[in-house]
């Protein structure tokens, strides 16, 4: 950890009066070294803080949970309060119906989205989307679902009001979060796409629409989909818009109309609840959520990992990192925009 | 736009339209035409939002006009509905937690773009970003079963102790289920995106800096503050402002440990409730119209105070990396 060039050599042939100068500098130049060898070790200290909530936390959630996952756990229904056993087999199924219908609508809309600003629209316009889709991101998912159920749940909120609670408007309060975010990582990774693909294939008299699909999307598939997976593992630890949306439910939904249970829900449930063997639940409930969405964070790095190049200099330097930066959009938002080395 | 469009490339498409035939424009047309759509959607959200909460606050607002935002009783049995309560968690627990968590996630980000060595880096990005993938009720469900009893235990007894002369850190702890709780998960969940964005602007920071610092002599972490961290120092404080943006609406996790109290007490060891917490833990035993509709005006003031600070990050973080190579 020494500094890459400190001051080595004194300089040569020094007058008498300049030799004790050179000898204070070099007790300074030792404190200077000592101070900064002090901040980089305060700054491996902070950097080790951060990381250790994520041990503690996925250390408890593998002592307490680990236990209480077994057969039942993936395929009973859930037995009435204060009773032992039962599982959560309904709100496993429910989170995979959830995100299923979310996805259908947030992954297309966003995706399209992204490439008519990066393929059609004007400067202006596509400045105007990316505000919007940037305003968006910021809104917490609890208005999200407050927006849901204004539309779906609240008798008369709109035409297509249900009426009731159903798991259509919990999907929908997902898909709302789904979009904007979806729309920006798609979008910085088709800009990422070299303009002179889309020019050669204009010479050649291609329509814009294919250009667009089999040459610009198919180029930067990797990257957007890892930026659609990012959202689909993000939506999947939702709880808050789930509350007055889907609500949950104690057995098996009838249908997509009706109330649904999911695993955050599920988990938020048991974990307020006074019932210790719900306690029990609620930790390997957690566990099994945190393993999904790792699972899904980690695998999908590992599958979209840069490998060599497929074909040697066709692909550019810039879009081997197309992967890189949809993770890190998905993270920061899309408020941050450097090019990636 | 659609005119403009045409103008910009009129000469080669003009000639390649004409050449197509009738099926490969009528496909133009509707992709087209379905793309355009689908990035309408994002501006429609926005009318949507804004929308449905102003209707659906509109009622509480006409009632109790802006006294909704600095009345400080909220009691739904006698139907008086008053914001500031949760006004005050909400900035409370925010500002605490980002005081815990920005000295952190920018040394971090320091060691990480300035130190590390590169066998640690990349696992340590790696975990910084699992960290942000850990859904807040998980946070929540450990919070209420660990935390909180090394909470209400030891530190809290400790802090008595100590400074318990301070008004902030006095008076009886409820079984951990406290402000200062949800100060630390807020801390928790704003590190890692603190963390990502700061890196990012670390990393914007052109070389040329650091080798002008260290041909100086200069040793790494004198380059790191006069080189790095002065040129960076706005984009870390849109960095920041962005991390408030995501703690003023954190919602699960400080609804389970925040002790869902409706009053204002100076104590940090004393429940309390955010904008986002009463929400969720109110909205489905709100029975009668009036009391849904004024959670509702609480979500547009969150929505409201939200917007403002996510504006204001991005408009620090787009002139904070965009000139601050003109300043120094």
């Amino acid at each position: 950890m020494s500094s890459g060039i400190a001051l080595s050599t004194p300089p040569p042939a020094t007058p008498p009066g300049a030799v004790r100068v050179g000898q204070v500098s070099e007790g300074l130049r030792r404190w200077r070294k000592f101070k900064s060898a002090l901040v980089a070790g305060l700054c491996l200290t902070c950097a080790l803080i951060v990381v250790t909530p994520l041990a503690l936390v996925f250390g408890y959630l593998v002592i307490k949970g680990v236990g209480s996952i077994n057969l039942d756990f993936f395929t009973k229904l859930p037995v009435p309060h204060g009773e032992t056993g039962g599982g959560v087999v309904h709100a496993i199924v429910g989170s995979f119906i959830l995100i299923g219908l979310a996805a259908l609508v947030g992954l297309p809309t966003g995706i399209l989205g992204a490439v008519y600003i990066t393929e059609y629209a004007g400067r202006r316009f596509a400045s105007v989307v990316r505000f919007a889709a940037d305003l968006l991101n910021g809104v917490p998912s609890i208005v999200w679902g407050i927006v849901a159920y204004a539309i779906l749940v609240l008798p008369k909120g709109s035409p297509f009001s249900l009426g009731h609670y159903s798991a259509i408007a919990g999907a929908l309060a997902l898909a709302f979060i789904m979009i904007p975010l979806v729309l920006r990582t798609s979008e910085e990774v088709l800009l990422l796409v070299p303009n002179g693909y889309r020019e050669a294939a204009l010479a050649l008299g291609v329509a814009r629409w294919k250009i667009a699909t089999r040459i610009v999307l198919k180029t930067a598939s990797k990257g957007v989909l890892t930026g659609a997976l990012l959202a689909v593992a993000r939506v999947s630890g939702e709880t808050a818009p789930l509350l007055f949306t889907a609500l949950g439910n104690s057995g098996w939904s009838h249908g997509i109309r009706d109330p649904m249970s999911a695993l955050p829900l599920q988990i938020y449930a048991y974990a307020i609840s006074p019932y210790p063997d719900e306690n029990r639940q609620a930790w390997a409930a957690a566990l099994v959520l945190l393993l999904m969405v790792l699972v899904l964070n980690v695998g999908l790095r590992y599958a979209t990992r840069d490998r060599l190049p497929t074909r040697p200099g066709t692909r550019g330097k810039k879009l081997s990192s197309a992967a890189n930066t949809a993770a890190t959009t998905a993270v920061t938002g899309g408020a941050v925009t450097v090019p990636q080395t | 736009m659609p005119t403009a469009t045409t103008t910009m490339e009129a000469p080669t498409t003009a000639t390649a339209a004409q050449r197509m035939r009738p099926v490969s424009r009528a496909s133009e047309f509707a992709f087209r035409g379905l793309c355009l759509a689908m990035a309408s959607v994002v501006l429609v959200l926005v009318l949507i939002v804004g929308y449905q909460l102003w209707r659906g606050a509109g009622h509480t607002f006409h009632r109790f006009g802006l006294s909704f935002l600095t009345k400080s009783d909220w009691d739904p049995n006698a139907n008086s509905f008053g914001a500031l309560p949760f006004i005050y968690g909400t900035l409370v627990t925010s500002l605490l937690g980002l005081l815990i968590a920005t000295p952190l996630a920018v040394a971090t980000a320091v060691f990480l773009t300035e130190l590390a060595p590169n066998w640690l880096r990349q696992p340590l990005i790696f975990l910084i970003e699992m960290l942000a993938a850990i859904p807040s009720v998980i946070l929540g469900l450990w919070a209420i079963f660990v935390l909180l009893p090394v909470l209400n235990e030891h530190v809290f007894p400790f802090l008595q102790k100590t400074v318990g002369f301070l008004p902030i850190f006095s008076g009886t702890s409820f079984g951990g289920y406290s402000v200062l709780a949800a100060s630390l998960i807020i801390a928790v969940m704003v590190l890692p995106i603190i963390t990502s964005v700061s890196r990012e602007i670390l990393r914007s920071v052109p070389d040329l800096q650091r080798e002008a610092a260290y041909g100086l002599g200069a040793t790494r972490w004198e380059v790191t503050r006069i080189a790095v961290l002065s040129y960076a120092k706005k984009g870390i404080f849109g960095a920041m402002i962005l991390g408030l943006g995501r703690a003023l609406g954190e919602t699960m996790a400080v609804t389970m440990v925040i002790g869902n109290a409706n009053e204002i007490k100076s104590s940090l060891f004393a429940p309390g409730n955010t904008l986002a917490s009463v929400i969720a833990s109110q909205f489905n035993e709100a029975a009668d119209d009036s009391y849904r509709d004024a959670l509702i005006a609480v979500g547009l003031v969150l929505f409201g105070i939200t917007l403002i600070v996510n504006l204001c990050a991005r408009l620090l973080l787009k002139f904070g990396t965009a000139d601050a190579g003109a300043v120094h």
